[in-house]
């Protein structure tokens, strides 16, 4: 579906009267400034940003140095330890009508499909792992334990989200099309409902997702055609279809044997429903606690390799904490590190954190960190005040 | 075969979006849905400078033709390489490389492979094998380059009393030449099968620019079905003379013999050195799928070259970290525009926002 929508921009140029040296979309500029440069970068000349684009530059070129068979071992062992937790967790709830064989198989199943989700999914389907060169860890092939499919996912997360991190109108992930996440988004009366449909959403995280893959806004707006849509839709609902029938009724259904089919089906459901509400606390952790920076389109023209970085540290926060906490948002608690290099292996991002923390006190640039408590308090606190009309006080 | 592909699909709705496979790979690592792979059961010390491999292929793999190589996928530093090795075991056995330590994949496979390592594997090929029907026949074989005829040796000497097989060796020394005491076993054992050595470092190069040393060595030459494998320039020789003979020896009219006929010459090449060209310099860029071919200089990238050409090129951030670009590469070698790295092996996904043609470039697009 991103094949058919980039087509169109690619023909439309085509079409379009192109001078010698056409710029195509998204790529950055070799020098200059953005229009406007972010308020809270503004005091950064463009030398100074030029010279930061070349430290993160060479923090990146360091790690892809080192990258190596110690992060093949790594990502390989969370992958089998997600499996055994994946298969023991099932095995249990076959047998759930015994209650602590409920709580384990629960347990065990809600740890596996975060780690698939987080650990492994999302940065697999990044491309962190594509240089090992593996058919079975790769961006292409990889389908995730999640209702979305993973083509449609990356569509709008890698393609759009990073792209376009935090700028309001272009980057959806800003509210997700659904709650008023920014004082520049004009408020309506619905917006009252902002903390409501929060409280919805988090228990059915994944479906969210799914329906936002969709881009049904694009679609009325015209700038997705019917086709595309139809595809996605088609894809949604085979992958619907199996995620179903493996948690709500294959698994069930065996468990029905032993007499444990309702319990199974009630340990499923608590699975992904803790999977979702964990996913959706740590994502909205990523970019709207208090001292993220939000961007106008004006802010990215014209931006730099140099800019395009300031951009994704001022508008990104992360969470501060254990090295399992760490583990089970998947290292997007390093949302920081992981929005600079998004294709760098997650278990490299603890080892780049103080080097970029380091950059940015040195050029005056905000590091949004905290512990898990405090920055899903402040996004909930925004969700609130963003509910009402006019402009968010400060915090 | 049947009943098992459907227990794996009953199976495969407890494990979506994973497949049974992934899920047994826990417990054997030879299971995958996408890689056919091998467990190392032996490895055999052959010469300072090589080893014997033997695997036990999974499910996928087919078994040989004497002769026959198979791609073998190892990891260096995580990173998984390919190249093709032929198979030494003779047809109808378990399946074996022999392996000769000239570069870092080769080097890795010599030195570090231990039973119970993972192989990932391409299922055997190749069409350098043995006549359908006996005759006689000749092998012309240096260094390395006798692991295939092993295969075939194998298979023919100790099986069929009618065998009738003149192989000649070139090595350095005796201590480096490959499967040197199966070999004089054999030609002890089998009256049929003749053993030459030829030890360059006492001898010089065999000379193949003429028939001297040939006739010497094997008079009836001419009148055997001719095999030869090893490094390029030796090949090359190999098969400027037979072509002379060949032109001189053929009926009038007729200057191309049968492959497996007396008289003719069947070789086998290892291309170890790459196309690609170096630096800045691009090339020529094939768009294989959509029949369209652009020269590109070597600083723009393949998805600017690509679109310009008219291509349906998937794209995302152009700027190299979504990975929407991912397109398979066919041949040649591309210059990453970040890291000025050239890299590149047939069948491996580039990045074509941020990947330049460093020389000729075929992309499966």
């Amino acid at each position: 579906m991103s094949v058919v929508s980039e087509n169109k921009t690619v023909s439309e140029g085509k079409t379009a009267p192109s001078g010698a040296s056409r710029t195509r979309p998204g790529a950055l500029a070799e020098s200059g400034s953005p229009s406007v440069r972010p308020p809270t970068a503004a005091h950064l000349s463009d030398e100074q940003v030029a010279e930061l684009g070349r430290e993160l530059d060479a923090i990146r070129d360091d790690i892809l140095a080192k990258r190596g068979a110690s992060d093949a071992a790594y990502i390989r062992r969370i992958i089998k330890v997600q499996r055994g937790l994946e298969i023991s967790g099932r095995a249990a709830l076959l047998v759930s009508k015994n209650k602590a064989a409920w709580v384990t198989g629960t347990t065990l199943l809600s740890l596996a499909k975060i780690l698939e989700n987080m650990e492994i999914g999302h940065n697999v389907l990044h491309g962190q792992w594509d240089w090992m060169r593996d058919p079975d860890i790769h961006s292409t092939t990889w389908e995730w334990d999640f209702v979305t499919p993973s083509r449609s996912w990356q569509h709008t997360h890698n393609d759009l989200h990073h792209r376009w991190t935090n700028v309001v109108g272009k980057d959806n992930d800003v509210g997700y099309n659904l709650l008023r996440m920014d004082e520049s988004q004009p408020w309506v009366p619905a917006n009252l409902g902002n903390p409501l449909y929060n409280a919805i959403l988090a228990p059915l995280f994944e479906w969210g997702i799914a329906i936002y893959d969709l881009e049904l806004t694009d679609f009325k707006e015209g700038r997705k055609s019917k086709e595309a849509l139809l595809k996605d839709l088609k894809a949604l609902g085979k992958k619907v279809v199996t995620q179903f029938t493996k948690d709500y009724a294959a698994t069930p259904a065996v468990a029905m044997l032993t007499g444990s089919g309702k319990q199974a089906l009630y340990g499923t459901l608590t699975a992904n429903a803790v999977r979702n509400v964990w996913a959706h606390a740590v994502i909205f952790c990523g970019h709207f606690p208090e001292g993220t920076d939000t961007f106008s389109e004006e802010m990215v023209e014209g931006e730099t390799r140099g800019d395009w970085y300031v951009r994704q540290m001022i508008g990104s926060a992360n969470i501060s904490g254990s090295k399992f906490m760490h583990l089970m948002t998947g290292n997007l608690s390093h949302q920081i590190e992981h929005h600079l290099f998004p294709d760098l292996p997650s278990n490299r991002y603890a080892e780049v954190a103080p080097l970029v923390r380091e950059i940015c006190e040195r050029y005056g640039l905000k590091y949004t960190t905290g512990p898990l408590l405090k920055q899903v308090g402040s996004t909930w606190g925004k969700i609130f005040r963003l509910a009402l009309p006019g402009k968010a006080a400060q915090a | 075969m049947i009943r098992l592909r459907q227990l794996a699909q009953a199976a495969s709705v407890l494990t979506s979006p994973l497949s049974p496979e992934d899920v047994l790979a826990l417990f054997n690592p030879v299971f995958s849905a996408r890689q056919l792979r091998g467990v190392v059961t032996r490895v055999v010390q052959e010469t300072a400078q090589s080893a014997t491999i033997f695997f036990r292929p999974g499910r996928g793999w087919h078994s040989h033709l004497a002769g026959q190589w198979a791609r073998i996928g190892v990891e260096l530093d995580g990173v998984r390489h390919w190249r093709s090795y032929s198979l030494s075991a003779p047809a109808g056995k378990d399946p074996a490389i022999t392996v000769t330590d000239v570069g870092a994949v080769s080097g890795t496979l010599v030195r570090t492979t231990k039973p119970g390592d993972v192989l990932f594997l391409a299922p055997p090929q190749g069409d350098f094998i043995l006549p359908e029907h006996p005759r006689p026949l000749l092998m012309v074989t240096a260094g390395s380059g006798i692991t295939p005829v092993m295969s075939m040796i194998r298979t023919l000497v100790p099986r069929r009393p009618d065998a009738d097989v003149v192989l000649v060796h070139s090595a350095r020394t005796p201590g480096e030449s490959l499967f040197r005491e199966e070999l004089a076993e054999l030609a002890d054992q089998f009256p049929n099968f003749r053993l030459a050595h030829w030890y360059t470092g006492e001898q010089g190069r065999m000379d193949l620019t003429n028939t001297a040393e040939l006739d010497q060595i094997c008079p009836d030459w001419k009148e055997r079905a001719a095999y030869a494998c090893g490094p390029d320039s030796f090949l090359d020789d190999a098969e400027a003379l037979w072509k002379q003979a060949a032109l001189t020896t053929a009926a009038p009219g007729s200057d191309v013999a049968i492959a497996g006929d007396p008289g003719n010459l069947m070789i086998e090449r290892f291309n170890t050195t790459f196309a690609g060209g170096v630096g800045h310099d691009g090339g020529l860029v094939t768009f294989e799928a959509s029949d369209r071919e652009i020269d590109a200089d070597g600083d723009t990238p393949l998805l600017d070259v690509g679109e310009d050409a008219g291509v349906l090129m998937p794209s995302g951030c152009r700027m190299g970290i979504c990975h929407s670009c991912l397109t398979p590469l066919l041949a040649g070698q591309v210059r990453d525009l970040r890291t000025n790295e050239i890299h590149g092996e047939p069948g491996q996904l580039i990045q074509t926002c941020v990947s330049a043609a460093a020389g000729p470039v075929n992309l499966e697009l």
